[in-house]
């Protein structure tokens, strides 16, 4: 059993006990103690059920390679799944839960599936489910995805704050472990920008469990030094607790801070997202302990060798009482070392190496520990636990030799440089066959922007697994960095590190060497998606030759811990099985993140009101105090119609539109796009980007215009006013106004770059308030302050003067068809004007109105609007604008595209309008019309469709537009629209204009 | 006056204290920045050069920010701006130039406190390090997904310019990222 020792524990403050739970049940554990340290402590070795198979799992390493350890943690809104246990730190009032198991952890009936392996192997689902097709959507899809699967989704809305940091260095150093620290202080000193970070909370990686020596001094001494002297750099930033997550192009770089995961009462954001551009990316992150491929090597209690280590000697908590030890390297051995020292007992050293004569063995053999060469463990014995192993000889084919009691599994197959980083953005990697690894590169880097490697890696993560090594190779890294990066690196004298000398590794795969094919099958490589070594020799039995392959069709290496701990083992195992070297069956691909990261953490601050900005106009908060129903248009949010006393929606478009036409209306049209074009050849300019003539518009006047894109098709329209010999004014849609002006710049930037004009965007240097109506006039007279007069200011112009004694800016246009004003005033100024109007036009009937009302009115008077006759296929001809075309211009832009042949095609779909034979009935927006024809598609023949269609309280009917085929020789003729519900709107083609065609109404 | 700013009168005090700066003057003047005239009109107004890449200018009248390669940004009290378009119109009649109000056109804040670059950092991709972005440099950058400009006037106070339309949302992210216990300690 696992329990918790009676003194030892670096990282644990035993004075200081946290009640957590798990399953429900209460446990304690103390302050320091990762989730994963304090179940062992607590002798809760079985944590979760595999994912496919349901079988009983533990703990096995004490890091973020950690397969089986994931529980749900939290609860609600704070939930969250797949936590992995080894990284958690412990918190009073941790709650925790396994996964994957029902009904209970102990007893799992998806357990079943264990004893069904046998007809699970590899790539079962596409060779089983493949047939018939349509019950892989609707029986095995749905089963499957109930069955497999680890945690479950949150229900609850994420209740914590994340954010994001940019931060830009020199240097960003990943891992703080003895290597990272000690190149750290040569990049530090040599004045370099540096920035480091480490996973951890604490510092100074696996040093001080393995006893390194550095400086003549327990390594733990010289960890404070450094840390001491790296934090009185102010050139230097240090960030515990955040893991470099991904390595991107250009010297971009994640780290995933963690703030309140270890202190959920703290206040502030729960994670942060670093977002660092470097101009070097120094990796120190370590290695990774390599299981062993042995039967039954997936039992509660069989364990990573280092990681047991680090519960005895960071965390004061055995594994187990009595350990076998089965490993193929020197480095193993410091665990059965430290197991003895706490006075716990070591059954048997499993060395399958022949020939095993190191520094640390003989201290073991010298401790009196049982060390057996060219030993292997034949298979593990327990059901939920490891009861015991019987071993074999590691050369033969398993035949079990001698049975031994013990209660954990110690394991090493040799160590893995962590070069996830390195790789994320194309380093490449060699396989160096005498230490059996794959290491970096060096001389085919990932690439910066100035076409030299930008990521350097150093210590045991670029292959130097001996502290001596690996802290001797980051210093050299650390220099030859601080070097790239301009800086010049400090003398300093030499660390000296002491530890004890390792012989060479042996490279073991499998063990025995020679196990059976039912071994095999109880042999796991990947314990997060259940892949055994059979499933990897079955399909390369089946012919998948390349890794990539392999790993989709096994799925090695695809869960969530994306095969820290299996892909070597598994590439070991294919290459074997198809007898060829390692290298050159290929590593598989890294990407980002390392370690998988939070959904909230990627979303930052971007949820609720900060989500998406909203344009709001001067007189937003206004319409938002009186009852202004808002709808969204393009970036702003315009009010739909003002609801008067809880009165319908459809009631108050009603009451706008009649009040509007009757007495007078308000309509906020801030949100209306100016670009101010000025310049000796900005009519020239003009002249290009609309369809009519501008350039010979008269000062003080207005003109309306269309723009087309170079393709012909509409893109926006608007009215034109020229302000000065060299200066118009150009108002555009509002959702065109950024789009407009950057195409204007892309025109003056691009291709008429030697053309003297300036734009400039001054739509939200005005608020523009539309006053609308008979008696439109009535109310600026009242206002007082300039002539407003028919004379003064006829229809189509504009002037500058007071009302009310704000400056204006008042237009003589319509898009209602009334008598009209738009008004332009400062923005600081809209609100007051706005507040005079309404003060000022009771008397007159005034009421504010909306966009539906906007619309209406512009469709009772046949005016089209950008979006709706429009969607990017319609021409200025399809809307029968000719009239807006200028046949006096050389160019403009769209012309060349309107003499295309499909372009001038006469049975193009044309604008008309279309009055239904019942007034009472609306057609459906975007319906279709059919002439009875059946195409050879078997669809209905359509000549039409609906553009825009409302009820006119004007004229108390429907109407509507619409693109007919040769529709303007039509008038008068009854075509047919179906709709969903299968019935047909008959409606006769009209002309469009349907109030005041003559335009009395306006131009009074 | 009946003049109001988007932001109107807007305060708050987290890890730095955010407030709304006011009505201000802000004219664009687009033209040949290495030209005479150019050189000549800001002398006049302002009494000041014409600002480096980058850089703002100030005296005691208003400053001049560089915002593009032909576009600068002059600021001053909202009370002058018409009679200073009128003296640039004026000076610069002749060559070809535009200058525009745009001081309704935009929300302006005032930034005070030691942690403002560890603030802007959580939004802004720009690097805020100080001699990055000294004193007397403007950043023409976004927050979240925003267009913004500011620059630190000294080493506690920035001005931070945004659009109008968008003065609400800026100032809810401001206080969402000064917001006390979300210290950063970077810069």
């Amino acid at each position: 059993m696992s329990t918790r020792l009676s003194k030892g524990g670096r990282l644990i403050d035993r004075s200081k006990s946290v009640e957590f739970t798990f399953d429900g049940k209460r446990l304690n554990g103390y302050e320091g103690d990762t989730l994963a340290s304090a179940l062992l402590a607590n002798n809760q070795r079985l944590v979760g059920r595999s994912f496919k198979y349901h079988r009983p799992r533990g703990i096995v390493a004490s890091g973020p390679e950690e397969p089986n350890a994931l529980v749900g943690l939290g609860a609600g809104s704070k939930f969250e799944p797949n936590q992995r246990a080894t990284t958690t730190e412990l918190f009073a009032g941790l709650h925790s839960k396994s996964q994957n198991a029902w009904p209970s952890l102990e007893f799992d009936i998806g357990g079943i599936n264990r004893i069904m392996s046998r007809v699970f192997p590899a790539g079962f689902y596409y060779k089983t489910f493949i047939f018939p097709r349509f019950a892989w959507k609707h029986i095995f899809e749905p089963f499957i995805r109930k069955a497999a699967g680890l945690g479950a989704a949150p229900t609850e809305k994420d209740a914590d704050k994340y954010e994001y940091f940019y931060a830009h260095v020199d240097v960003l150093i990943i891992g703080g472990g003895s290597s990272g620290l000690a190149a750290a202080l040569e990049v530090g000193r040599s004045g370099a920008k540096v920035l480091v970070l480490e996973q951890k909370n604490t510092w100074g990686g696996r040093a001080p469990v393995d006893g390194v020596v550095i400086d003549n001094e327990k390594s733990e001494e010289w960890i404070n030094k450094a840390l001491a002297e790296l934090e009185s750099m102010p050139n230097v930033s240090l960030k515990n607790r955040t893991m470099g997550a991904g390595v991107y192009d250009h010297g971009w770089a994640t780290g995933y801070e963690s703030l309140t995961d270890h202190m959920p009462s703290k206040v502030g954001p729960r994670q942060r997202l670093w977002r660092i551009r470097a101009t070097r990316i120094l990796t120190t992150t370590g290695a990774i302990e390599r299981p062993l491929s042995f039967a039954g090597n997936d039992l509660p209690g069989v364990m990573l060798a280092g990681s047991v280590r680090d519960y005895i000697v960071d965390f004061g908590t055995s594994c187990g009482d009595i350990m076998v030890l089965a490993t193929n390297n020197d480095d193993a051995y410091r665990t059965a070392i430290a197991q003895c020292e706490v006075g716990l007992k070591v059954a048997i050293i499993l060395d399958a190496r022949s020939n095993v004569t190191g520094e640390l063995p003989n201290k073991a053999r010298s401790m009196g520990i049982r060390v057996e060469t060219g030993m292997a463990i034949s298979k593990v014995k327990g059901s939920k636990g490891v009861s015991g192993v019987s071993i074999c000889l590691q050369a033969g084919e398993g035949i079990p030799i001698e049975e031994i009691k013990c209660d954990v599994v110690a394991m090493s197959g040799g160590w893995s440089p962590i070069v996830h980083l390195w790789s994320h953005c194309g380093g490449k990697l060699n396989w160096d066959n005498d230490n059996a690894m794959f290491r970096p590169d060096a001389d085919r880097p990932p690439l910066g922007a100035d076409g030299s490697g930008f990521v350097i890696v150093g210590g045991s993560a670029n292959g130097y697994l001996k502290a001596d090594d690996s802290i001797k190779d980051a210093i050299s890294q650390g220099k030859i960095v601080a070097k790239q990066v301009g800086f010049k690196p400090i003398k300093s004298k030499n660390i000296t590190v002491d530890v004890e000398a390792e012989a060479e590794i042996e490279q073991i795969w499998q063990m025995p060497q020679g196990m059976s094919v039912k071994l095999q099958a109880k042999t796991f490589l990947d314990y997060q998606n259940d892949v055994k070594v059979s499933d990897v020799r079955l399909a390369a039995r089946e012919g998948y030759e390349s890794v990539e392959h392999t790993k989709r069709y096994t799925t090695l290496g695809m869960a969530t811990d994306q095969g820290k701990l299996s892909n070597i083992n598994g590439l070991a195992i294919l290459a074997d099985s198809l007898n060829a070297e390692i290298p050159n069956v290929g590593t598989t691909t890294f990407r980002p993140p390392y370690h998988p990261i939070s959904m909230g953490s990627i979303a930052g601050d971007a949820r609720g009101e900060l989500f998406k900005p909203i344009r709001k106009s001067p007189i937003h908060n206004w319409i938002e105090a009186n009852g202004g129903f808002f709808e969204p248009v393009a970036d702003w949010r315009r009010p739909y119609c003002f609801q008067q006393n809880d009165e319908p929606v459809k009631d108050a478009v009603k009451r706008e539109i009649l009040n509007t036409r009757t007495n007078v209306g308000l309509l906020d049209a801030s949100t209306l796009g100016k670009i101010i074009v000025k310049g000796p050849d900005a009519g020239k300019f003009l002249d290009m980007l609309y369809t009519n003539l501008m350039s010979n518009l008269k000062i003080g006047h207005c003109r309306y215009g269309l723009m087309c894109t170079e393709n012909g098709f509409l893109s926006d329209d608007g009215v034109v006013a020229r302000l000065d010999e060299n200066t118009y004014l150009c108002h555009t849609t509002s959702g065109g106004s950024d789009r407009i002006h950057a195409w204007m710049e892309e025109w003056l930037q691009t291709e008429w770059w030697d053309w003297k004009v300036y734009t400039a965007n001054v739509t939200e240097q005005y608020a523009q308030i539309a006053v609308v109506g008979p008696n439109s006039r009535k109310l600026l007279e009242k206002l007082g302050g300039m002539d407003v007069s028919p004379e003064a200011l006829p229809f189509m112009r504009f002037t500058e003067g007071t009302l009310g004694g704000i400056k204006v800016r008042p237009f003589r246009i319509s898009f209602s068809g009334e008598l009209s004003y738009e008004i332009a005033v400062s923005a600081s100024d809209g609100q007051a004007f706005w507040n005079i109007c309404m003060e000022a036009g009771k008397e007159f009937g005034i009421q504010p109105y909306g966009t539906e009302c906007l619309h209406v009115m512009r469709a009772e008077k046949g005016f089209i609007m950008i979006g709706d006759e429009t969607d990017g296929t319609v021409i200025p001809q399809d809307l029968n604008m000719q009239w807006a075309i200028s046949k006096k211009k050389d160019d403009f832009l769209g012309k060349r595209a309107h003499l295309r042949s499909h372009m001038s095609d006469p049975s193009r779909w044309k604008l008309v309008g279309l009055k239904t034979v019942d007034p009472n009935v609306i057609i459906p927006d975007g319906a279709y019309a059919t002439d009875g024809k059946i195409r050879d598609s078997g669809v209905k023949n359509m000549i039409g469709r609906v553009t825009s269609t409302y009820f006119s309280p004007t004229l108390n009917r429907s109407i509507a537009m619409g693109l007919v085929e040769f529709g303007p020789d039509r008038m008068g003729e009854i075509i047919d629209f179906p709709t969903l519900d299968g019935k047909i709107i008959k409606a006769e083609i009209c002309n469009q204009v349907f109030l005041d065609p003559e335009g009395e109404r306006q131009n009074v | 006056m009946s003049s109001i700013t988007a932001l109107n009168g807007a305060f708050h005090n987290g890890m730095i204290e955010i407030k709304d700066a006011g009505l201000i003057g802000m004219i664009t003047l687009r033209g040949d920045l290495k030209s005479e005239v150019v050189a000549k009109a800001l002398n006049f107004v302002l009494g000041v050069t014409v600002p480096d890449q980058r850089k703002i200018t100030s005296t005691p009248k208003g400053s001049v920010a560089w915002m593009s390669p032909d576009e600068l940004l002059i600021i001053i009290e909202y009370k002058d701006v018409s009679k200073v378009i009128s003296s640039l119109n004026n000076i610069l009649s002749g060559s070809h130039s535009l200058v525009v109000d745009v001081s309704d056109a935009r929300a302006v804040f005032a930034l005070t406190g030691n942690a403002i670059r560890d603030v802007l950092s959580k939004g802004t991709p720009a690097d805020l390090s100080k001699d990055v972005l000294p004193i007397g440099e403007v950043r023409r950058s976004r927050i979240a997904q925003l267009a913004v400009a500011f620059w630190f006037t000294d080493e506690i106070s920035c001005q931070l310019i945004c659009f109008r339309s968008v003065g609400a949302y800026i100032m809810e992210w401001l206080k969402n990222a000064s917001e006390n216990g979300s210290e950063v300690n970077f810069h």
